[in-house]
């Protein structure tokens, strides 16, 4: 690999944001819209979901998911590649 | 094409304002990572492969994502209701073994030689036309399914929420064509790692209440057994010693049909699937990615086939072969009964999500394929990058004006699952024997690779043209396009084998780092052993887990 293609790469691994903080931000939104439905759903609503109170626990499982995602990203924040990783990931560049 | 969805108001669903806010919100998370993706496009490269920089379990959860599609979803709910549990050998055997070979075996061999597309690395184990070849039926069939997918998404959304189908058509091509050609793979792959969980979001409420409703997985397999289904469909193999089971297939026709060609076929030769593993960050993550997607599909059963059958014994009547009743509709159907608004609308957003990545998948191959083998290497050879990255925006608008016009020829079909299951039968069981003899015997010439691809294709292209015009009859679509695949396996590995004996072998220096046995640096090894530093990331220990995990699984439903 030529120099100016492992900086490209580094370049657009670094750029690239984070997908973690999406699908962290999104589900958190979902959980909060499906929660607050799910505390004030009427019985009929229940009652179609055969008794189960499926918005408030969806909504719950939705917040926790989401909440797992932004604290995994907050735990392990992204890192750019180091000059180690790309060149143990490219040990053999065969015919470029 | 009545067969997925049927007119009339009967699958109407009574969508609120916040069923509608859900999904907007997800149409524009959607393109807003087609913007942010945009900032890390400095080459083509990064617009077709990510740059090679995606972790690991980014690209295995796209590689599964990018399979689960919405007609994928839908139909396999249809055969649970169908079939029973015979339907979970879509996922065990005809998937997992598949995946895990494809990562421990083929991965060194894709990705260690650097190609950028699956007919590229034709063009380096055997020659030009085969390449030509390949690259041609691979463009045109994605450009088909892709149309397949919006006709579909398109029709959903009409029965269920009363759009017009011009609408649909129109909004889903313009928010795919916006995301893929601004932010190319890194947007198709983002995305499709979202979706994952978007579907699953909508598709566990469906499953819960589903199950509460008829009394727990006890209560359904009792009131399945009570069914005009029976206790055959609780059943994976008993019964499979003869034909007399509700899925019509011998063992043998399970394991070496389903699963070896027709499975291996789809997962290991299928681009579209491929190149989310190119896009990984380093050999070792490449090779994990199917194996990473192989957990996953595993479990993906509870939620599509557990529907199925709940909604063979909840709705009365289903089974019809028109009208709202057909097992097609059977995720509509509970969708309409089960879930209040709120879920309800996280669980439409889930299928139009996924209608959209199954089509974004479609696209995001296809200008890959169109840019890189049919225009770099046939058209305008040695332009600059940014000349290719441009002609790569413009494949992806070519693309899905394509796909629009082939939407109108799928509303012609009346049963699309079958339409694609003929498709893959076509075009991916050829290509399987043609890579698999070329990739592990290393005499196999270049001519003999383009005549067994050419010869295989045209053998079930035959096979398929005597169904249609009653020649040739089989018992079901899917026993055709079984022996379909068979025919186009065996003729094109004969076919491999006789212009072998009379043509000249590539020289060995040409192959090397392409075919088994003659490694080149990246695929000796050493060099592929030596990538799995940490033991959990060893990919022949997690794809034996895979494995032992769908036998185990099997067990208390045999």
């Amino acid at each position: 690999m030529t120099d100016d293609e492992e900086l490209k790469k580094r370049s657009a691994a670094a750029k690239l944001f984070d997908i973690r903080r999406v699908i962290g931000a999104l589900f958190v939104v979902y959980g909060v819209i499906v929660t607050l439905l799910g505390i004030f759903d009427n019985q009929s609503e229940i009652d179609k979901a055969s008794g189960v109170r499926i918005n408030l626990w969806m909504g719950l499982a939705m917040l926790a998911l989401g909440g797992v995602f932004l604290a995994w990203q907050w735990w392990r924040p992204p890192v750019a590649p180091t000059d180690e990783d790309l060149q143990t990931s490219d040990e053999t560049p065969s015919g470029t | 094409m009545g067969g997925l969805v049927a007119e009339g108001p009967g699958l109407r669903l009574d969508l609120d304002v916040f069923d509608y806010l859900i999904l907007a919100i997800y149409f524009a998370t959607v393109l807003g990572i087609g913007f942010a993706a945009r900032r890390a496009i400095t080459s083509s490269s990064d617009f077709f492969l990510s740059g090679r920089s995606m972790p690991a379990w980014v690209t295995g959860i796209a590689f599964v994502s990018a399979n689960l599609g919405a007609l994928e979803i839908i139909g396999m709910a249809a055969n649970g209701a169908q079939y029973g549990l015979m339907t979970l050998h879509y996922y065990w055997i005809g998937a997992v073994p598949a995946m895990v070979f494809l990562g421990i075996v083929m991965m060194p061999f894709y990705y260690g030689s650097k190609v950028r597309s699956v007919p590229e690395f034709l063009r380096r184990r055997f020659n030009t036309p085969t390449h030509l070849l390949n690259a041609i039926i691979f463009a045109i069939a994605q450009v088909l399914i892709a149309g397949v997918n919006l006709y579909a998404l398109a029709l959903i959304l009409d029965a269920l929420l009363n759009w017009p189908l011009w609408l649909s058509i129109v909004i889903g091509a313009a928010i795919v064509l916006t995301y893929i050609s601004i932010g190319g793979l890194s947007s198709a792959i983002y995305n499709e790692v979202l979706q994952f969980f978007v579907i699953l979001a909508g598709l566990l409420p469906l499953t819960i209440v589903g199950l509460v409703k008829v009394g727990g997985i006890d209560g359904l397999f009792d009131k399945v057994r009570n069914s005009d289904l029976g206790d055959a469909a609780l059943h994976t193999w008993q019964g499979t010693a003869n034909s007399g089971n509700p899925l019509g297939a011998n063992w043998i026709g399970i394991v070496f049909g389903l699963g070896f060609v027709l499975s291996f076929g789809y997962w290991t030769t299928n681009f579209a699937e491929v190149q989310r593993a190119l896009s990984a960050k380093d050999m070792s993550a490449a090779r994990r990615t199917p194996i990473i997607g192989a957990f996953p599909k595993l479990l993906i059963p509870a939620v599509t086939v557990i529907p199925g059958l709940v909604a063979v014994v909840t709705v009365k009547g289903l089974g019809a072969s028109s009208g709202d009743l057909t097992y097609n509709n059977s995720i509509p159907l509970l969708m309409r009964d089960l879930l209040p608004n709120g879920v309800l609308g996280v669980a439409v957003t889930g299928l139009v999500a996924s209608f959209m990545a199954g089509m974004a998948a479609n696209v995001s191959g296809f200008n890959t394929v169109f840019t890189y083998d049919l225009w770099q290497t046939y058209v305008r050879k040695g332009r600059s990058d940014e000349y290719y990255l441009r002609v790569g925006r413009w494949a992806t608008v070519g693309g899905i004006i394509i796909s629009i016009g082939t939407a109108f020829i799928a509303s012609g079909y009346d049963n699309i699952m079958n339409y694609i299951q003929a498709l893959f039968s076509l075009i991916n069981a050829p290509l399987f024997a043609t890579f698999i003899v070329g990739m592990f015997w290393k005499r196999m010439s270049a001519p003999a690779g383009f005549w067994s691809l050419l010869l295989g294709t045209l053998s079930s292209l035959t096979l398929y043209l005597l169904y249609l015009g009653d020649v040739v009859k089989f018992n079901s679509d899917l026993s055709e396009s079984f022996w379909g695949a068979g025919l186009a396996f065996t003729t094109a590995v004969v076919v491999a084998v006789l212009v072998t004996l009379v043509t000249k072998p590539k020289p060995e220096n040409d192959l090397r780092g392409l075919v088994y046995g003659l490694a080149g640096t990246s695929t000796s090894g050493d060099a592929v052993l030596a990538a799995d530093k940490v033991w959990w990331r060893n990919p022949a220990l997690l794809g034996g887990i895979a494995v032992v995990l769908a036998l185990l699984l099997y067990i208390p439903v045999w």
